[in-house]
């Protein structure tokens, strides 16, 4: 009785659901039908390639027009790293001791140290590039994270410096919000663009899109490691 | 035509990962399925032309999410127990 009850209620969810959408063609956007009303995604496409000179418009909204909701994410990423490594402190108590092992073969170590330059250039391209092609700070950052990672399952004693990830977070978040202020001293506000355009397609362009986003890229890539360091150290309580 | 077959497919592929992985008493493999749905829905953002967020599911749904629960998983217990109404566990049926 019960299940036919459930059965008969996602029936009509789901009967609501596909007849709300189904005009809607997948992939598509038709959720303006309003002539008169002008998106605000062309205002962004026009002001991005006219004014900012950036050819990435993801990347100009995340970090130009939505900037400071960017900081507001890069906060709350900061924060859970913050909790996560505060709850674990406690449990931590031979500080350097792998709670964690993956035996690794000989050929998964040399790989690794063949393939972790590759990666960790990767991901500064990808930031570094990130108002130009697909890809920014945060995508950036997870790649080089994982090359740590890679770097970290393959080696039993390779160990990051916690102070080291500290001090680039920080400087990072302090680039990041010393940016946004700098906007303030030139007449405008917070995170304004204040540097030269430059030339579409140019890698010195889009003001101060590169800057903040290299901030973000070096940001996560501490913070991401950070977690995945503290993971791995975590001492567990059955292998002891 | 050719490309809403292929999305539909992978769409087909991530529902049945997604079962799978709820149905899966071995969560190992549970681990490794979300994985799978990750790449699909990495790769169905590209086709839907939104490389940023494919790279951002790849990087991270793909590789941060699915190690950090493979080592919480070699931390705690690799089978998924279930517990009945006395709060006794048991060892997974079947």
């Amino acid at each position: 009785m019960k299940k036919i009850l459930v059965l008969l209620l996602l029936a009509v969810v789901g009967f609501y659901v596909a007849e709300t959408f189904f005009d809607i063609g997948f992939g598509n956007s038709h959720f303006v039908k309003n002539e008169a009303i002008k998106p605000v995604k062309d205002i962004y496409l026009q002001q991005t390639v006219q004014e900012l000179k950036v050819s990435n418009t993801v990347t100009s909204i995340v970090v130009n027009f939505r900037g400071f909701d960017t900081l507001g994410e890069v906060t709350v990423l900061f924060l859970s790293v913050t909790a996560l490594g505060s709850i674990l402190y406690k449990k931590r108590h031979h500080v350097g001791e792998r709670s964690v092992l993956f035996s690794a073969s000989s050929i998964v170590t040399s790989g690794s140290k063949l393939l972790f330059p590759a990666i960790v250039l990767l991901g500064a391209y990808v930031f570094i590039h990130g108002h130009l092609s697909p890809g920014g700070g945060f995508q950036g950052g997870v790649i080089i994270a994982t090359g740590f990672l890679l770097m970290l399952l393959a080696y039993e004693n390779y160990s990051v410096s916690h102070n080291g990830l500290s001090i680039v977070e920080s400087l990072a978040g302090i680039t990041f919000a010393g940016v946004g202020l700098l906007g303030f001293m030139n007449g405008g506000t917070f995170l304004q663009n204040f540097l030269p355009t430059g030339v579409l397609n140019d890698l010195f362009s889009g003001g101060v899109i590169p800057i903040i986003y290299i901030a973000v890229g070096f940001k996560v890539a501490a913070e991401l490691t950070g977690v995945i360091y503290t993971v791995l150290n975590e001492k567990g309580e059955q292998n002891g | 035509m050719i490309a809403f077959i292929l999305i539909l497919v992978l769409l087909v592929l991530m529902i049945a990962a997604s079962i799978y992985a709820v149905r899966q008493k071995d969560l190992l493999y549970a681990v490794i399925a979300t994985g799978i749905i990750s790449l699909i829905l990495s790769i169905l953002f590209y086709l839907l032309q939104a490389p940023d967020v494919a790279l951002t599911e790849a990087a991270i749904g793909v590789a941060l999410t699915t190690i950090i629960f493979v080592i919480t998983i070699r931390n705690t217990e690799r089978m998924e127990v279930e517990k009945d109404n006395n709060n006794n566990t048991k060892p997974a049926a079947k």
